[in-house]
């Protein structure tokens, strides 16, 4: 079914080098442009595209199983979390008097990082990264399994 | 009032998860609703029949103004009383009626007691869209229990039938009320009553009104679903289709009529489909064998007498509608538990079957007699009462004049004739046939029974306690000077209506003595009259909506995906290029480029595309798209979009992973054969899509007639949306809800893929080449 780590003609001992060698860093780029993505190039769509990115890199070397290793939970959950953040998020402002999914913002002075600030956009904008990822983790697992029959 | 709908909705939750502790004890549990509605609705009589209705209205939607408006007044009282107060007893009999090990009681219990709540909200909600509401959520659960014994083909056939019926009216019937909020510029019920507004649209929203309400009440030729909906357990054909859902339709012509019985179609409508549901009816209680059919088709005659008498639109109608409609309630769901009992102890409702049981089961007999009695319009109960009311309204020049009278007459003679074949049936001893076995039922299954059979000889007797009410009610229709209603009374003296009234029983008793002769007659007319059979109808539009269905559907869901893609496109090129015709044009400084470098992209991408057109391998193709795409992306940072073109890039490479997915499964080159004229359709299309949205790019750059939003948004993204990378403020805040959309799209997508996809590996056969 899979390629697996046993001998095996399709197998490319270069592919799978530089893939365990860039899959990190390509997820943590993910995750680097979700945060960085308010004030520069980048957000939550787009990170969550790069570590599906990671991820599609990571299944042409593994195959589904190695997928399965890396993110041990059925992909409908970051799909339904991520929505259900999003949602929540928005709804946080009635809470505090406001409109649906009107923004606020907090401002604080912590040690070693300095001043850091933070927006309700970020949870918002987790969201929609949870979403991507685990529209690209499903596609991975029934797309890729149809292929691989 | 709020509380009581409430404590309806969490009963309704609650009870199902006592069932299994309780058993059908369950159902004195949730008897608390309606009992506690009643008790409180007799508390409230005093002021509600001194012209006193209570209101209460609660904020709902502000923002669309709508608002929970409910209003207690005489004719709301007295729906209270019968949908409450019966309904008590029901739930109480229901107690007795199943067994512990019954399947489905808690939902069943639930479901009624929803039911109820919900009827208490329709006859109480003072706003024409909350009665909406309410009216189809009676339709709903009055769908789920006619259902209840889902394994039996015959009763899912009857409950969606119930539905369809009734929700088809009820749709109607929304059109209406729309159309009378509007001209009347207000949704309140009591408002729209106080000032009735007058015109053509009026007449129109008030005929379709009336068809919702003429489904609702089983009038002709809406009523077949009503004899259908007996397969429902007997509880709730006594309570839905005797004291409560059947009577809506009735309830919202009575309450309409006052106001709007003179716009002119609304008499002429009424009284037709009322009489003709009258004699229909009972003309086909008289031939049945099974005693619940028989008073289900008892049921139709009773409803269209109503319906004539609280459509007639004038205050002595009223009076007799409102006795009728106490009265009805009464004795129908009397006769119907009664049923529920024999059919308990016995096993069978056939009367051809059933015999001695007046005197295996004798209490129940004189109770249920009583009932039947009280339905032919015997005095001293109730029934008699009523009906004498209304000879006397339509005897003096009524609306309709003679020929509704005679139509009264004769309805009121076929159900003097079946009330006693009913209790000949049920009860009598026949020579034909063997004494039914019979167990004795327990005295609190009986009890019920008993209390609402002896409530109609008592309010015969004393029609005093009965009078303010439906004086009350007659009283909203505006009276003349000098002249007062009759009250309810046994005896008004030797008058007219008292004659034609022991002329019906006498005829109706000759029609039950010579029922031999009656049932060849009808057996004949029956194979005449057999090519206008309403529940035929019924079948044959159910069947006619299928096969259009089918055809419909076969014609837009082709199934080929060059059709379907080609009907997007060329809708587009219609509506783009049809608006651009339309006196556009294009200003001659077009700037080329604004960097050279733009040039040699934009020549790329166009090559690839051609390519990719040309491309006879799949794979090959598959590349060049995407090379087209890196290309657009290309673009997109030379104009200094970098969040695009990083979406453009990343989206563009899941995509091609995806298609070398699919692209495993395909042949590696695409069919040769495609006919010359299709290649050349798919060309055409191609050009046409291509040129239509250049020239519309065009020409949207140069047609701004408002200023930007862009410069708006960069004004605000950072000391609003607290960043400064606009394109993600724009999507997370100031469109936060369009995202929002987005991503509900993508989840729903992805798990439109993760269950269409495995379906369609366990069919093999029908993947794609």
């Amino acid at each position: 079914m899979t390629t697996s780590e046993r001998a095996d003609p399709s197998r490319s001992v270069v592919l799978e080098t530089a893939v365990r060698l860039v899959f990190h860093t390509v997820l943590v780029f993910g995750v680097y442009l979700l945060f960085a993505g308010h004030n520069q190039p980048g957000g939550g769509f787009v990170g969550g595209l790069v570590a599906g990115c990671a991820f599609v890199l990571r299944y042409a070397v593994t195959g589904r199983e190695g997928i399965g290793r890396a993110v041990p939970v059925d992909p409908v959950l970051p799909l339904g979390a991520g929505l259900l953040l999003a949602g929540v998020t928005g709804a946080a402002a009635w809470l505090l008097d406001g409109q649906f999914l009107e923004s606020g913002k907090v401002e604080l002075d912590l040690p070693v990082l300095g001043v850091v600030k933070a927006t309700s956009a970020l949870p918002f904008d987790t969201g929609v990264f949870l979403v991507v990822v685990g529209l690209v983790l499903l596609v991975l697992r029934t797309l890729g399994a149809e292929a691989e029959q | 009032m709020l509380a009581l709908l409430a404590l309806h909705l969490g009963l309704a939750l609650a009870v199902p998860f006592a069932a299994p502790r309780l058993g059908p004890r369950v159902f004195l549990l949730a008897a608390a609703a309606p009992a506690a509605t009643a008790g409180w609705a007799a508390t409230r009589a005093g002021d509600v029949l001194d012209g006193r209705p209570v209101t209460s209205s609660t904020a709902w939607v502000p923002g669309l103004g709508l608002t929970l408006d409910l209003r207690l007044d005489p004719l709301g009282l007295l729906m209270v009383t019968l949908v409450s107060g019966v309904g008590t007893l029901v739930f109480l009999y229901c107690a007795g009626y199943f067994s512990a090990g019954q399947r489905g009681l808690g939902r069943f219990a639930g479901v009624l007691t929803g039911f109820s709540g919900a009827m208490l909200g329709l006859v109480l909600a003072d706003d024409l869209l909350l009665l909406y509401v309410f009216w189809e959520l009676t339709s709903v659960t009055s769908w789920l229990l006619i259902g209840f014994d889902d394994e039996s083909p015959q009763s899912r056939r009857a409950a969606q039938q119930a539905l369809l019926v009734t929700t088809l009216g009820g749709l109607v019937m929304l059109l209406g009320l729309l159309l009378l909020a509007q001209e009347a510029g207000t949704a309140s019920l009591s408002g729209i009553l106080a000032d009735p507004p007058r015109g053509p649209t009026v007449a129109i929203a008030l005929v379709l009104v009336l068809v919702g309400a003429f489904t609702k009440s089983a009038q002709v030729p809406f009523h077949p679903w009503l004899p259908a909906a007996m397969a429902a357990p007997t509880p709730v054909s006594a309570y839905l289709h005797a004291a409560a859902m059947v009577k809506a339709g009735v309830y919202l012509v009575a309450r309409l009529a006052p106001a709007f019985a003179v716009v002119a179609p609304w008499r002429p409508l009424v009284l037709t489909v009322g009489l003709a549901t009258m004699l229909v009816g009972g003309w086909r209680a008289l031939r049945q064998s099974d005693l619940k059919r028989l008073l289900a088709f008892g049921t139709v005659s009773q409803l269209g007498f109503l319906m004539v008498l609280l459509g007639a639109g004038t205050p002595e109608a009223a009076l007799a509608g409102a006795t009728l409609l106490l009265a009805h309630g009464l004795f129908k769901s009397t006769l119907f538990l009664a049923v529920g009992v024999i059919d308990h102890e016995t096993g069978t409702r056939d009367l051809r079957e059933l015999s001695g049981l007046g005197r295996r089961l004798p209490v129940l007999a004189a109770v249920a007699t009583l009932a039947a009695l009280s339905m032919a319009g015997v005095p001293p109960l109730l029934g008699f009462v009523a009906k004498e009311a209304a000879y006397e309204a339509f005897l003096h020049g009524g609306p309709g004049g003679a020929v509704v009278f005679a139509g009264l007459f004769l309805g009121s003679v076929l159900t003097a004739a079946y009330s006693a074949r009913f209790v000949w049936g049920a009860f009598a001893s026949k020579p034909s046939c063997v004494a039914t076995p019979a167990h004795t039922p327990s005295p609190g299954f009986v009890a019920p029974v008993v209390v609402l059979g002896a409530s109609g000889l008592v309010l015969g007797l004393l029609p005093g306690l009965a009078d303010p009410l439906v004086q009350a009610y007659a009283a909203s229709y505006p009276l003349e000077a000098g002249r007062e209603l009759e009250h309810l009374a046994l005896w008004h003296g030797l008058t007219a209506a008292l004659g034609w009234s022991a002329l019906t029983l006498a005829a109706g008793a000759g029609l039950f003595l010579l029922r031999e002769p009656v049932r060849r007659g009808q057996r004949g007319a029956s194979r005449v009259l057999s090519a206008v059979d309403a529940d035929r109808a019924y079948d044959l539009s159910l069947s006619w909506l299928d096969r259009a269905a089918q055809r419909s559907t076969a014609v837009v869901q082709s199934g080929s995906l060059p059709v379907y893609l080609g009907t997007v496109l060329l809708t587009l090129v219609v509506l783009t290029g049809g608006a651009l015709v339309g006196g556009t044009s294009i200003s001659g400084d077009l700037q080329l480029w604004d960097r050279p470098l733009q040039a040699v992209v934009a020549v790329v991408v166009a090559a690839a595309a051609v390519a990719t057109a040309r491309a006879h391998r799949r794979f090959t193709a598959v590349l060049l798209v995407g090379a087209v795409g890196y290309g657009v992306a290309v673009l997109f940072v030379l104009q200094g979009g970098p969040d695009l073109a990083l979406t453009q890039f990343l989206v563009e490479t899941l995509t091609l992973v995806l298609f070398v997915f699919v692209l495993r499964r395909l042949p590696s080159s695409f069919p040769r054969s495609t006919p010359r004229r299709s290649q050349l359709v798919r060309a055409g299309v191609a050009t046409a899509v291509g040129a239509v949205v250049a020239a519309g790019v065009l020409v949207a750059g140069q047609a701004r007639t408002a200023p930007p939003a862009s410069q708006d948004y960069l004004d605000r993204a950072l000391p609003e949306g607290g960043g400064s990378n606009v394109v993600n403020v724009v999507l997370v805040d100031f469109r936060g809800f369009d995202t929002l959309g987005e991503i509900t799209v993508l989840v729903v997508a992805a798990l439109g893929i993760a269950t269409l996809v495995p379906a369609g590996r366990r069919r093999p056969q029908e993947q794609s080449r």
